[in-house]
């Protein structure tokens, strides 16, 4: 069994949204939409990736993400395999070049990567023959968390382009914050970043967004509040003061929202740090939140890149 | 409500250039009108009159820079001894500094001293909060919190902030709260150990000494951060030719920074340390002449902004100690005018230029309605005599502490009354 169709994707990896263009993301969406309805019938499972061998290569803790990137492999048949850090080889002094070369003895099809440090994707994809996916590198990008969000805003809105997205936090760190300027830029959407000075990126604006550094600018007429998490060794006095301070400028309550879009929908790309950037009267909110919509929307859009990635020329 | 009127006044206001005889009249503790109209022939029916008798009546003196030690060091000073000393010394306002026992590094603490100083300071007291929680230099304080809690600047007071990183943070960060950071200028690596100036003096002292660079480096450090971060930065006292040299380059760039010295700076010099007097004992330390006569061309030509007492109270016991052992610091609320009018009697600063330094610039480096003349503000004014001489008693000052370097010193001009909000708070 062979995954073929005469519509081949144009990349061969998906290493991050800026090089991509909306054509590519029109057809992973679309896709994607097409596993969203199949994954909500009781016979999830298809044959597509039968024989292909997916491994998952993670150096950073992840559990959603590595979840999601498993089932979406394994809801298409494919053999999937996790490898995470603990226990691997590279605790015990391996690079990455030399990980990388031994998986590939393995013939693998498809390698989903993440990694600490940015770039590191695109090394592995200089040295193997498969395709990689970009699980989230470092502060550079995380591709498929952008293309659910974007997929999750469609399903909501019908569109993307003239949206007004506002996307708050911690910028600065943030692959999903670079993925997402970056994918509703090309979509056509209008993106803001919100955030205090110390989160965001000098040379921001040059992204192509518009920046704030205050929540009632920010989040005016709003459609859309895209909500960072803030890792905690950033909270205590090196980039913020406190919990507590960011809380009460950039934390996202009932408040700050109301000078959003009244329809405006809240989205997170999860872990959620309630009390620190979103109040779990906002989080909790079905009508207002799409966090879990988000999630289901994740393993469709996995399953559309895997499926992408691994077609091969009809014969 | 009755009207007050002071007349026979020499008006100086610097925010508009005014030297002229003439008035003011208060109302409800407000300006209700001011200027060379308001003579003893053109007064409103029922006014109370007080004639100035041709002393000079200026807006009330604002200090941007006084340690106040409440809470916590009431052995050194309080809010209540502090604002008699100020009133004394014609200061109407003062910027307190967070070194007190707790560090003002949280909102609570703000609103508790300012609460305090309320009820028991007798001019007005404005609060800079910490720069770093606890004053450690090592984590940044919550700056919207304290600036919603009314903070007006953010500071560490003596200490330098050692780490690049975090004062690179911490200035942009502050950016978002319009609210400056007032730094003390010395390399805190330079500077550890020393207890006065490098130089001549040093050498034959046998103390150990901080280099005049120490300055210059950290100014040209943080006017880097600050072309980077777009903050609003202010040196707290500058007292060497370097650093007010790249002060000039840094205004003449256009940069938001300002920078301060304190009366000791352009009046005394490393000499006064001679016998080993603990009482001049400064940080930053008292430098060389020719460093203080560069001090007076900055006051001269606005490179330096702010005249500020650096008050800084310390008990006899942390005085009467060897040099090295003693705790830096003067008192200076009183004698912070008088000291400076100096720079008018020597011809090197005219005298609305030198009142522009304790009036207005303090007063928009801390966002403050006040150090002006204006109708309608409240009625915080000073009234002094240029002329008066004096020897200073540094036990007759009215400071809880007596630490002053100006003990014994003969001075030429003294306060005679101070008003805040139209009350009579000092009258000689």
């Amino acid at each position: 069994m062979t995954n073929t169709d005469p519509i081949r994707f144009a990349h061969r990896h998906l290493l991050d949204i800026a090089r991509l263009g909306a054509t590519d993301i029109n057809q992973i969406l679309s896709l994607a939409e097409h596993y969203a309805v199949i994954a909500r019938t009781p016979d999830k499972k298809r044959d597509l990736l039968r024989g292909k061998t997916q491994i998952n290569l993670f150096f950073e803790n992840s559990t959603r993400t590595r979840t999601s990137f498993e089932l979406a492999g394994k809801r298409l048949g494919a053999d999937v395999i996790n490898m995470s850090v603990g226990s691997s080889s590279v605790k015990k002094g391996e690079t990455l070049i030399d990980t990388a070369m031994t998986l590939n003895a393995m013939h693998p099809d498809v390698l989903v990567i993440r990694h600490g440090d940015s770039g590191a994707p695109h090394l592995l994809a200089q040295k193997v023959d498969c395709a990689v996916i970009n699980g989230g590198d470092g502060s550079h990008e995380h591709p498929t968390q952008a293309l659910l969000d974007a997929l999750t805003i469609k399903r909501r809105k019908g569109r993307l382009e003239g949206l007004i997205v506002a996307i708050c936090g911690d910028i600065q760190h943030s692959r999903v914050a670079r993925s997402n300027i970056a994918l509703l830029n090309i979509m056509g959407a209008r993106v803001r970043i919100v955030g205090p000075t110390t989160l965001i990126p000098s040379n921001a604006a040059k992204m192509g967004v518009e920046v704030y550094n205050k929540m009632s600018e920010g989040l005016k007429d709003a459609d859309i509040v895209m909500m960072l998490r803030l890792q905690t060794e950033r909270m205590q006095g090196s980039f913020v003061p406190s919990i507590r301070e960011y809380f009460h400028f950039f934390g996202l309550n009932k408040e700050k929202l109301s000078v959003a879009k009244k329809d405006a929908l809240i989205m997170h790309p999860g872990p959620m740090n309630r009390g620190v950037e979103i109040d779990s009267e906002i989080a909790d909110d079905l009508n207002i939140s799409a966090i879990s919509e988000q999630v289901e929307m994740g393993v469709a859009v996995r399953m559309a890149c895997l499926d992408l990635l691994t077609r091969e020329a009809a014969t | 409500m009755t009207i007050q009127a002071l007349i026979n006044a020499r008006l100086l206001d610097p925010a508009t250039h005014t030297d002229t005889l003439g008035g003011v009249l208060i109302e409800k503790g407000k300006i209700l009108d001011w200027g060379a109209h308001i003579k003893k022939d053109a007064l409103p029916d029922g006014a109370k009159v007080e004639d100035c008798k041709g002393y000079c009546l200026s807006p009330g003196l604002v200090d941007a820079h006084a340690y106040l030690c409440e809470p916590g060091k009431e052995h050194r000073e309080t809010m209540a001894t502090a604002g008699m000393a100020a009133a004394a010394g014609g200061v109407t306002t003062i910027n307190a500094f967070p070194a007190t026992e707790p560090v003002i590094d949280d909102p609570a603490i703000v609103e508790m001293v300012m609460r305090r100083a309320k009820n028991t300071c007798a001019v007005n007291v404005c609060i800079t909060g910490a720069l770093t929680k606890g004053l450690q230099g090592a984590e940044m304080a919550e700056f919207g919190l304290l600036a919603e809690a009314g903070a007006v600047a953010f500071s560490d007071g003596q200490f330098a902030i050692e780490n690049i990183n975090l004062m690179r943070r911490a200035l942009a960060y502050s950016c978002m709260f319009e609210r400056p950071v007032i730094v003390h200028a010395e390399d805190p690596g330079l500077a550890a150990g020393g207890v006065m100036t490098g130089g001549r003096t040093a050498t034959f002292m046998g103390l150990k000494s901080v280099p005049t660079c120490a300055e210059a480096i950290l100014v040209e450090r943080d006017i880097r951060l600050v072309k980077m971060t777009g903050a609003r930065w202010h040196a707290a006292h500058l007292s060497t030719k370097d650093a007010l040299d790249t002060m000039r380059r840094a205004k003449n760039d256009g940069l938001n920074v300002t920078a301060g010295t304190a009366p000791h700076y352009h009046a005394l010099n490393d000499l006064e340390l001679g016998e080993y007097r603990t009482f001049a004992r400064v940080s930053p330390p008292l430098r060389e002449e020719d460093e203080r006569l560069a001090v007076i061309e900055g006051i001269k030509d606005g490179t330096i902004d702010i005249i500020s007492s650096q008050h800084l109270p310390q008990s006899a016991d942390s005085k009467r100690v060897p040099f090295a052992q003693a705790k830096p610091g003067v008192i200076g609320l009183e004698t912070m005018l008088p000291v400076s009018l100096r720079l008018y009697h020597n011809g090197d600063v005219d005298l609305l230029r030198l009142l522009y330094t304790m009036t207005v610039a303090p007063a928009k480096l801390l966002g403050l309605e006040a150090g002006a003349l204006k109708k309608g503000a409240a009625a915080d004014l000073t009234l002094f005599d240029t002329e008066k001489p004096w020897q200073v008693d540094g036990d007759r000052l009215l400071s809880k502490s007596k630490n002053t370097a100006f003990d014994g010193h003969l001075l030429q001009g003294l306060v005679v009354k101070t008003f805040v909000r139209g009350k009579a708070v000092f009258e000689r």
